[in-house]
């Protein structure tokens, strides 16, 4: 095959704005998806099969034939799980990834999440760390991803955020039944509510229509394409340039690498299962932090005997995504408009400065919710079945709110993505192996945010009021995964350096949620792209034709 | 049976015969036996009893699960095919018939009796049954949409709309 300058796996959040990035500044790319294309035309609305709702299976992939993981539960006993399964930790495998059926909120994270130690002190038995670049750092290419992806959202009613040049490039929906509800009631308790940021045009944006605020939203692609994800904005701007190749339904097996210990390229499997190899000048990994970690172990060699960058064994730790608590409230009058995206107002006030806690997080309400979410989250009191559960539906289908949020995690070394000794892939390649936990400190943490959402409900009105506040067996990284990759400055107890970079090989990087340090009290996309712009333009300037400046 | 059932069962039970019942051969399902699918329903019916709005059966349920049973659910077909046999034996052992063959008060018993003995089961059976009630109409349960109009979605929904067409207070 042509040797090319980049060939970048996968093809999600961070790998189409590097593919971007990368072509228009005149590299030759090769861009390579395991999973298919979807366009507007796959929207099934199908609510047991979609990316949220997995009882039939993922509609974006993977598969639940052909690619299992190995969970290991908190005994230590190792179950094989499918990726309809939720300790599978799926994350979609397609074109866009997960940006192609997520709910599309679009944070940035705060300036104090990218120095978690500084501001609370690691709590014993964490891994809590700073990350080696700041905000400010990042905030030019926040607001790159917000005009180039297209944001909607207002900021203004809130202070928690940090410093911005620009606002969001559109404006928010028209607020929904739950905000009218909602906003009031926070600010009757000093709080200070504002519209959610979301990658959704709320007015006609880069060629595409505004949101039809339908009732299938997050987890499923959009009707009509006014979600925005890398699918429908950098990858079309990518294949324009002429320099980028897109090869669906192709899976890497490893990373190749030459005597000296620098990388030439990889092998995959092609879309009929041929092994074929893809020279290159660099690689770039962005498969998101459970499959960035299991190419790079995969990646064995004389020189790499324990997997690409992984001489101090640090790829696969620190997995973390977000531990979800929350609250449901019931209330004597309707509150279910059927207007999507239902998700609409948020607080950041619980983010930080609460004293004991490192850390918080984001609150918000649920996205729309389908009668099938309902059938568990009815009041405690309901009978689980008969008429009793039949007449419960009725009468609290339309009259509950949830407000939920992403506790941010604490990492552990422990919690982590390894190779399964036994398992494999249809591929015949050595599978996910998910162990350990988030540190009990997130618990703690996910409680107190629970009782600050009930607290909200209940000032609204609700006349009945349910914590959801679990404690998972696993760590939660789902499709917020992240921090497989560390990003730092050290090589002894990072991956990559600042410019993503393996501290090892100079010319393979790791961009996407991988490197995340500590993953923020938000949904981490935004901040995938952002990093995804940061280490691309590194990488541009750093480009001397076939090597590097450095 | 209350006269509103009776009703219910008149009005969307007609239909459902024709569909599900008319030849008690094989054939009518694509995993299940003509005994399974009785005793399948009479469970099915009690998590999800028909009112003024239709019963599981009456809405597709078996439909749904019969079909995933060759499909998403092949992975279940040892569950029911033990579980709906140990069902109709635990109501022979207490009733001295099958299931599919009490009074409606003797199910709900047996129902609940399987719910605390053979609670994995029960579970499976349950969750499916709530899917096909509540999920989409095309895997074959929730029958033209109704337990969504049941809940007062609007089905179909209401397509094409933006932002434009929406005034604050319109339900719309």
């Amino acid at each position: 095959m042509k040797r090319v300058n980049a060939v970048i796996v996968g093809a999600g959040a961070a790998g189409g704005i590097v593919a971007k990035e990368l072509s228009v500044a005149g590299l030759g790319v090769v861009l390579l998806e395991r999973g298919k294309w979807y366009t507007a035309n796959d929207c099934r609305k199908d609510d047991l099969r979609n990316q949220r709702t997995t009882v039939l299976g993922n509609a974006f992939g993977p598969e639940d034939e052909g690619n299992p993981r190995v969970w290991v539960d908190a005994k230590g006993m190792p179950h094989t799980v499918l990726p309809s399964e939720g300790a599978y930790q799926n994350d979609a495998a397609c074109v866009g990834g997960g940006t192609l059926s997520y709910g599309a909120q679009a944070w940035r994270y705060l300036p104090q999440d990218f120095r978690m130690r500084s501001t609370y002190g690691a709590p014993p038995g964490s891994s809590l760390e700073d990350w080696p670049i700041s905000y400010d750092d990042l905030e030019p290419f926040y607001e790159k991803a917000e005009y180039e992806i297209g944001i909607s959202g207002d900021y203004s009613a809130t202070p928690f955020h940090g410093p911005r040049h620009r606002p969001l490039p559109m404006p928010p929906l028209p607020p929904g039944r739950e905000f009218e509800i909602l906003e009031p009631a926070a600010k009757r308790l000093g709080l200070h509510p504002f519209h959610i940021p979301m990658a959704r045009n709320s007015v006609p944006y880069n060629g595409r229509g505004p949101c039809m605020r339908c009732r299938w939203c997050c987890g499923f692609a959009c009707e009509v394409d006014a979600k925005n994800g890398s699918q429908n904005t950098v990858i079309p701007t990518a294949l324009a340039t002429g320099n980028c190749d897109l090869r669906t339904e192709c899976m890497v097996k490893e990373i190749l690498t030459d005597d000296r210990g620098r990388a030439r390229g990889v092998s995959y499997f092609d879309a009929n299962g041929r092994l074929q190899e893809q020279p290159s000048d660099l690689v770039v990994v962005s498969g998101c932090a459970t499959e960035s970690a299991r190419l790079l172990l995969n990646s064995r060699s004389r020189l790499f005997p324990d997997g690409l960058g992984n001489r101090h064994d640090q790829v696969g730790r620190h997995l973390q995504g977000h531990h979800y608590t929350g609250a449901i409230g019931f209330f004597d009058f309707d509150t279910y408009d059927d207007v999507g995206p239902g998700a609409t107002i948020a607080i950041s006030d619980y983010n930080h400065g609460a004293p004991g806690l490192c850390g918080g997080g984001m609150l918000a309400n649920e996205f729309i919710r389908l009668p099938i979410h309902t059938v568990d989250r009815l009041p405690t009191s309901t009978p689980r079945w008969g008429l009793g559960h039949k007449q419960a539906m009725r009468d609290w289908h339309k009259r509950s709110i949830v407000i939920i949020g992403p506790t941010q995690q604490i990492p552990t070394a422990e919690g982590r993505v390894t190779l399964d000794p036994a398992v494999r892939d249809k591929w015949g390649m050595p599978v996910v192996r998910i162990s350990g936990n988030v540190h009990p400190h997130t618990f703690e943490i996910g409680d107190v945010q629970a009782k600050h959402a009930e607290a909200w409900l209940k000032e609204a009105g609700a006349v009945k009021t349910a914590l959801m506040a679990g404690k998972p067996e696993t760590v939660s990284a789902g499709q917020h995964q992240a921090g497989t990759c560390r990003m730092g400055i050290d090589p002894q107890s990072s991956v990559v350096n600042r410019s993503c970079q393996i501290h090892d090989v100079d010319n393979v990087f790791v961009i996407d949620s991988s490197v995340h340090v500590t993953n923020g009290g938000f949904n981490p996309a935004l901040t995938i792209m952002a990093v995804a712009y940061f280490a691309s333009e590194a990488l541009v300037r750093n480009w001397k034709g076939t090597g590097f400046r450095s | 049976m209350t006269r509103r059932q009776f009703v219910a069962v008149g009005a969307m039970g007609g239909a459902a015969f024709a569909i599900g019942c008319k030849a008690p051969k094989q054939g009518n399902w694509r995993f299940l036996s003509e005994d399974q699918a009785r005793t399948l329903a009479a469970i099915c019916d009690r998590i999800v009893p028909a009112d003024d709005f239709p019963s599981a059966s009456q809405a597709g349920v078996l439909t749904y699960i019969d079909r995933q049973l060759t499909r998403h659910y092949r992975r279940h077909r040892d569950a029911y095919r033990d579980g709906l046999a140990r069902a109709n034996a635990m109501s022979i052992n207490r009733f001295g018939r099958d299931l599919a063959g009490l009074v409606s008060e003797q199910q709900l018993q047996m129902v609940s009796a399987i719910e605390q003995e053979e609670p994995k089961f029960f579970d499976l059976v349950r969750s499916h049954t709530l899917e096909g009630y509540y999920g989409s109409p095309r895997h074959g349960g929730n029958r033209d949409g109704v337990s969504w109009r049941m809940l007062g979605l609007a089905e179909p929904p209401p397509l094409g709309r933006t932002q434009y067409g929406l005034r604050k207070g319109s339900g719309e």
